[in-house]
């Protein structure tokens, strides 16, 4: 991937990260309910 | 009297006492060395390397390693976890010995240990994270200090103290999980100053946020480590309540870090994002970041996990090892390995034998410290006096 412009570099690191923070966002309490679902 | 005497000499020649007197006597021959001849006599350290082994092991690993204390007191003292009441005194103990430890590997790489308390008292350096971390040690070690008090102090006998002592417990936890937020943190901000040096994979400008979020963890794992050896080695100083409440413990510490450690991922993958530092990670570096972070984060999370379900103490054991071991990993990684990463191989720093025995030394001062003070106060019981006083 190629950047000519600050805004182009900002663009594409940005919307790979909230895609990241939000596929973590799902994950987390999932992992949680995985976690506690054996719990008395 | 004769059989008597050979029955002391037998208590005390022991192979652990053997050993640790070995490593002690070379450790003091290596201390004369060091400040006499200087740091340069002892050390592999250069003007491209300062920092080595001293400050990559025993100090950012001493301090992650010393998070049990903080992790335990504010669970049981903040959060009202009682049931994780017996661990406190261990997490606290290990946590006072581990950060004066640190303090001492430090007069090692310093030096002039007699300056020790100038950047406190005489010249404050108000614009540096070292300045910061120094005052938060200095001040953490006096608050671990304090809490480890009443159990010297319910040995003494010395109750009216003790019971004055006690009632700071509250505020002491506060305090210390306000300083280990900041120095822990800081530790890794130190690194921030350097971004062309290490590796943009382990650089980021959430580095600060890395460390805190490892030593809880890290923290975490300690506990579990040193309860499992305390179980192994000092089984006959442990109470009632104190073998009840290990398996708990260990279960729902198990499951925090497990918990803690997925986040842990998360954030550092989103480092990577922020950077966009993808394309690091398909070279030799990147694999041997990948070994972090899959082999020693990701890997023992899942371990954790799977023991805690299933209510395996065994396995959440050999996750809490891996875990210590990834720490060291990392901090190794951010001080030493990854750091000056483009020097030529010839230039690239390696801890000298003695720097090697330094570390041992001083952590086996610290074993036979915790050992003496387990075996005489009440660290893995609870005072005949005070049971019922908390």
């Amino acid at each position: 991937m190629e950047f000519f412009t600050l805004q182009d570099f900002m663009t594409y690191s940005k919307g790979i990260t909230y895609l990241v923070m939000g596929a973590f966002l799902v994950f987390m309490p999932l992992f949680w309910l995985y976690l506690t679902d054996r719990d008395d | 009297m004769g059989s008597e005497k050979t029955i002391a000499q037998k208590q005390f020649v022991t192979p652990f006492n053997v050993v640790a007197a070995i490593i002690i006597l070379v450790g003091l021959v290596i201390t004369v060395l060091r400040f006499t001849k200087g740091i340069g006599a002892v050390t592999n350290l250069d003007n491209n390397n300062p920092w080595g082994l001293w400050i990559g092991f025993d100090l950012l690993c001493g301090v992650a390693l010393a998070a049990g204390g903080y992790v335990t007191s504010s669970a049981c003292y903040i959060f009202g976890l009682k049931k994780y009441h017996s661990a406190v005194r261990p997490a606290i103990l290990t946590a006072f010995l581990g950060y004066a430890m640190v303090v001492l590997a430090l007069n090692y790489d310093v030096g002039r240990p007699w300056r020790l308390p100038y950047p406190i008292f005489y010249s404050q350096g108000t614009s540096s994270l070292l300045f910061e971390v120094g005052l938060c040690v200095f001040l953490y070690l006096t608050v671990l200090f304090v809490e480890w008090t009443p159990a010297a102090f319910e040995w003494l006998g010395l109750k009216k103290i003790r019971n004055w002592v006690v009632r700071l417990t509250l505020v002491l936890t506060i305090f210390g999980v306000i300083l280990s937020t900041l120095h822990q943190s800081s530790l890794g901000a130190l690194f921030l100053i350097a971004p062309s040096k290490l590796h943009p994979l382990w650089y980021s400008e959430y580095l600060h946020v890395y460390f805190f979020i490892s030593s809880i963890f890290a923290g975490l794992s300690m506990v579990i480590f040193e309860s499992s050896m305390a179980h192994k080695w000092l089984h006959d100083k442990m109470d009632e309540t104190h073998l009840a409440e290990a398996d708990g413990v260990v279960l729902g510490f198990g499951k925090a870090a497990s918990f803690i450690m997925m986040g842990y991922i998360g954030i550092k993958i989103i480092g990577i994002a922020v950077d966009n530092n993808w394309h690091y990670l398909t070279t030799g570096w990147g694999l041997w970041f990948l070994v972090e972070l899959i082999g020693f984060v990701l890997f023992p999370a899942i371990l954790y996990s799977v023991g805690s379900r299933e209510k395996n103490t065994k396995l959440i054991k050999i996750a809490a090892i891996w875990t210590i071991l990834g720490i060291v990993l990392n901090r190794l990684n951010v001080s030493l390995i990854a750091f000056n990463w483009r020097l030529p191989a010839s230039e690239r720093y390696f801890p000298s034998f003695m720097e090697v025995w330094t570390t041992i030394f001083i952590i086996t001062i610290g074993v036979v410290i915790y050992k003496f003070i387990a075996t005489r106060m009440p660290i893995l019981y609870e005072h005949p006096e005070y049971k019922e006083d908390h």
